[in-house]
């Protein structure tokens, strides 16, 4: 992140760390990694990656940002969005992991987890943690989760899917 | 590659806008009647994920156009000689066996396609690939996993797999004229390996039929269209 004299970077992120994600909403915008960069400019621009091509949760992200903005007296922060390089899983916080698991969304491998593991490891179940867990359909209730089943605990559940 | 730009990026973007946009239109005419709710979920994600293609492949054809059109204005109100999309994005959906063929090979050919792109020399192209090769990733395994459960399960699925290879097939030449002629063996390799899997063989050649990336198109897209557009041309303009 570029030099800020006024410490813009950090209230534009301090403020867009409190905007939850429209769909999943226990995890900020922050945390999925889908705010790229501050720049300051005239006028400064905040840049965001979308998660999925047609994820129709973008347009109501860029309102919520907007309307955080205008609300922190950022007025003048234009929004930016930059497809490349394309938004990754592995951008998602530790910390949003964490929310995720908690909330009963399975979270997505870390590439390097996904190295060690090699192909399509297993999804570790929210409810009960166990591993002995099955994919039910490769698409389920939002374009970034599929939809799983614990073979233990016999509970269904959402896996972010990782791209 | 320079094989990515004998087509200048406006023709290009228009042309890959086009066929993201009808197939996802295709997509969703399945929403509510696909076989299980699982499938029913895929096909509607599928759909949307094309029609966010759609959209950043339309709103660049615009740009590049500079009428003022964004991917709205090309999507509602363009006629239908005016699409480029290919022949085979606007065939009926048939059963769920045709769809599925329908989508293996066009998503085979899109994975091909949008790996030369995303290393083309127009940054816009070449982002929208990569970002949307992601995603076909999981449509052609998507639709190569049912091919193969169809034609690898009872003689009425196969049958129907059969058919729905039939009927597509005439539309595959259309996908490597130009300069994505040279695409064709590695997408025959793959189209291939899963037919193989699935109990099935390559057709053998065929005259294949083209014309849609020309305007040309067979009598379906005007049905597509008509159900498309028609909130738009009735209201031009309108927004939610």
């Amino acid at each position: 992140m570029p030099a800020d004299a006024n410490g813009l970077a950090e209230r534009v992120l301090a403020v867009l760390g409190e905007v939850p994600d429209p769909e999943i909403p226990v995890i900020s915008l922050t945390d999925l990694g889908i705010i790229r960069e501050v720049r300051s400019g005239h006028p400064p621009e905040v840049v965001i990656t979308p998660t999925y091509s047609g994820c129709p949760a973008s347009i109501a992200i860029q309102l919520s940002i907007r309307q955080a903005l205008d609300d922190a007296g950022l007025s003048e922060v234009e929004i930016r969005t930059e497809l490349s390089p394309p938004w990754t899983t592995d951008w998602i916080s530790e910390s949003g992991r964490q929310k995720l698991l908690a909330y009963g969304i399975a979270p997505p491998e870390t590439a390097e987890g996904r190295l060690k593991l090699r192909g399509d490891a297993p999804a570790i179940c929210p409810q009960c943690g166990s591993a002995h867990t099955q994919e039910i359909s490769r698409y389920g209730s939002t374009p970034c989760k599929a939809l799983w089943r614990c073979l233990d605990c016999a509970e269904p559940f959402d896996r972010f899917k990782c791209i | 590659m320079a094989q990515t730009l004998a087509l200048s990026p406006a023709e290009l973007a228009l042309r890959l806008g086009d066929d993201a946009l009808i197939l996802s239109h295709r997509l969703c005419e399945w929403c509510g009647r696909a076989p299980t709710l699982e499938v029913d979920l895929a096909l509607s994600n599928i759909g949307l994920d094309l029609l966010g293609q759609a959209q950043f492949f339309l709103n660049y054809a615009g740009e590049l156009d500079g009428n003022g059109r964004d991917a709205d204005k090309l999507a509602y109100h363009r006629e239908e000689h005016e699409f480029k999309n290919s022949l085979l994005a606007e065939q009926p959906n048939g059963d769920f066996a045709r769809t599925m063929v329908r989508q293996f090979f066009f998503s085979a050919w899109q994975l091909l396609r949008f790996q030369e792109l995303a290393a083309s020399p127009d940054g816009t192209l070449a982002a929208i690939a990569a970002k949307a090769l992601k995603e076909i990733a999981y449509h052609v395994q998507f639709a190569a996993e049912w091919v193969v459960r169809l034609g690898d399960g009872t003689a009425e699925s196969k049958r129907r797999v059969a058919e729905g290879v039939i009927w597509s097939w005439r539309f595959v030449d259309e996908l490597f004229t130009g300069e994505d002629a040279a695409l064709r063996p590695a997408w025959e390799a793959r189209v291939q390996a899963t037919l193989a899997q699935a109990g099935l063989e390559l057709p053998a050649p065929v005259r294949g039929i083209t014309g849609g990336r020309e305007g040309r198109h067979s009598e379906h897209l005007g049905h597509l269209l008509a159900e498309m557009q028609y909130v738009q041309r009735c209201h031009p303009n309108a927004q939610w």
